[in-house]
């Protein structure tokens, strides 16, 4: 039987589009210093550490040994994690596994990423297969862009309706000092964006950033000592999918997150998620997602999702706030990416949001997302769970 | 010894440019598909015994059954199929196979190859958006002389 698990502690950098004045050990050990801070535990008290980057972005093997003077691992075990878009919330995942197994009492998981060290689209163009996918493959947006196109055909929905989401992260962000892009936007800055690839506009997309995110997770008995407020681990679930992008199907959405939702929710006795939850940190790398994947999560039906959002429900002061730090369009250092939906969720629950604090969070909802449509969920409480 | 350093210039270090070159193994049953696909012009799939899905490119195992795919369950398609999604290409980035700027605006499609139930990626002729349409049916435009990988497939036209 798994041990009960909480957060105790986050920290992140201020994350920006590029860190001249850090190289990658450094950018980490801002985050882990201060989410030791955080939580006031001794980098000594920590008995292991789980790390994540992307593949091929700095290249950069054996990240868990190289970053150690940033990490604080010298000579504790440290594993490295690496999935992709998910590698945030694998960290996360993996942290908490170490934990709940009763072989670790607190363990620091660590995202990172500095994306100013590389052509983005060409590293990410390695994911795909190289005798089949890599000639045409162009990197994640063309790859969201089909997936936005289907959806759009489906359900007659317009680049208008996709702005409304990437206005609502920048207002988001507004309120968060740690996030990248804080100006707000407007539907028309949006539809006035350069075309990227049809139908994603430069302000539908995630920028490139340089960040770090660390969480230290703390076992039942030790977590109630290190902070006043833990936030829980109600359920995780993962759910990855085949490797090639050609096996997708685009018509019935992103499946791996129906499924990783439903078990999440299932596992959590959550039956109406959009009453039952106070708040989500989603990972929306793209403004058409904030439209098709809420679908795919159940908080309304198919193509449902734009006047979902279009009402408010996802705003802050809405009946299910999305992204009160702004999101993935408005921070995305990719590593630290799901890592940081995992710490953001648990600020809300700590009651440490400040401006961008959701009043009274009893339940906060995370996910992630990676390269080929696999997906992460976790659900988060302030009650420790049964 | 300086004291704080206000003013210092911050340096980065770049890689070169040089590229490493990897080989790649196709297997069996890629390697089938493009010999037919140079002697016929036409595309293979394997069929699952299992789920009855016909997927292209073959492949040795059914992800989803994991269900290990015989030579015998190897079927012959056309060379035309249907835009199930696409995107329009238009901002530059460096090609990871050649170091170098990939040529922009292209169009990245994902075709339905007739008599397969899953999907083909590749490009389409043809950078207009709104000139094209998913559901729109194409043919496949092979280069003259063929040589074992992806790119002997030139582009997918639309016929209609
Ligand atoms: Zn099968």
């Amino acid at each position: 039987m798994a041990r009960r698990v909480a957060i105790v502690g986050t920290g992140q950098t201020y994350h920006r589009s590029q860190r001249l004045d850090v190289n990658g050990r450094e950018l980490i050990s801002e985050a882990v210093i201060r989410c030791l801070e955080d939580c006031e535990v001794s980098i000594k008290d920590v008995d292991a550490i789980v790390i994540g980057n992307m593949d091929h972005f700095e290249s950069i093997n054996y990240v868990d040994a190289w970053s150690v003077e940033g990490s604080g691992g010298h000579m504790k075990p440290i594993m490295k994690v690496t999935t992709g878009g998910t590698t945030g919330t694998s960290v996360a995942i993996a942290a908490y596994y170490h934990v709940a197994s009763g072989l670790f009492d607190r363990v620091l998981a660590i995202g990172w990423e500095k994306n100013s060290e590389s052509d983005t689209s060409a590293a990410i163009i390695t994911c795909s297969d190289p005798i089949w996918d890599r000639f045409s493959y162009a990197g994640a947006i063309p790859s969201l862009a089909t997936e936005a196109s289907a959806y759009m055909e489906q359900y007659g929905v317009t680049q208008e309706d996709a702005a409304r989401v990437a206005v609502r992260e920048r207002a988001h962000a507004g309120n968060n000092p740690y996030a990248h892009l804080r100006k707000p936007i407007t539907i028309e800055d949006v539809m006035n964006s350069p075309m990227l690839a049809y139908p994603i506009k430069l302000l539908d997309v995630c920028p490139r950033t340089d960040g770090a995110c660390a969480v230290v997770f703390a076992a039942e008995g030790v977590a109630e000592k290190i902070a006043l407020t833990p936030a829980w681990i109600k359920s995780t679930s993962v759910r990855h999918s085949t490797t090639w992008f050609g096996d997708v199907d685009y018509n019935t959405g992103l499946v791996s997150l129906t499924r990783a939702s439903k078990e999440a929710f299932e596992k959590t006795g959550i039956r109406e998620s959009v009453e039952e939850i106070d708040v989500c940190e989603l990972y929306l790398p793209y403004s058409y997602a904030g439209l098709k994947w809420i679908e795919a999560i159940g908080f309304c039906g198919p193509g449902e999702g734009p006047r979902f959002v279009s009402e408010g429900n996802t705003d802050m002061g809405g009946k299910l706030p999305v992204n009160p730090s702004g999101g993935v369009m408005s921070t995305n250092c990719i590593g630290a990416t799901g890592l940081i939906r995992v710490a953001e969720a648990a600020i809300q629950i700590m009651g440490k949001a400040e401006k961008r604090q959701v009043p009274d969070v009893k339940t906060a909802f995370v996910t992630g997302f990676g390269g080929c449509w696999w997906s992460d969920a976790m659900v988060l409480g302030k009650k420790k769970p049964l | 010894m300086t004291g704080e350093s206000k003013e210092i210039e911050l340096l980065t270090n770049d890689s070169g440019t040089l590229s490493m070159p990897y080989e790649w193994s196709i297997g069996k049953y890629g390697s089938l598909f493009f010999k037919y696909l140079r002697e016929k012009r036409r595309f293979l799939g394997i069929r699952c015994p299992r789920c009855g899905k016909v997927m292209v490119p073959p492949r040795r195992i059914c992800g989803p059954c994991f269900q290990d795919l015989g030579e015998k369950d190897i079927v012959e398609l056309s060379d035309t199929g249907t835009i199930m999604a696409f995107s329009v290409v238009n901002y530059p980035f460096i090609d990871p196979a050649t170091g170098l700027k990939r040529p922009i605006p292209y169009t990245y499609g994902y075709i339905n190859i007739d008599g397969s139930d899953n999907i083909f990626s590749h490009v389409i002729n043809g950078t207009d958006e709104t000139k094209i349409k998913v559901g729109m049916k194409v043919r496949a435009v092979f280069r003259e002389k063929m040589e074992g990988n992806i790119q002997d497939i030139k582009y997918f036209e639309i016929i209609r």
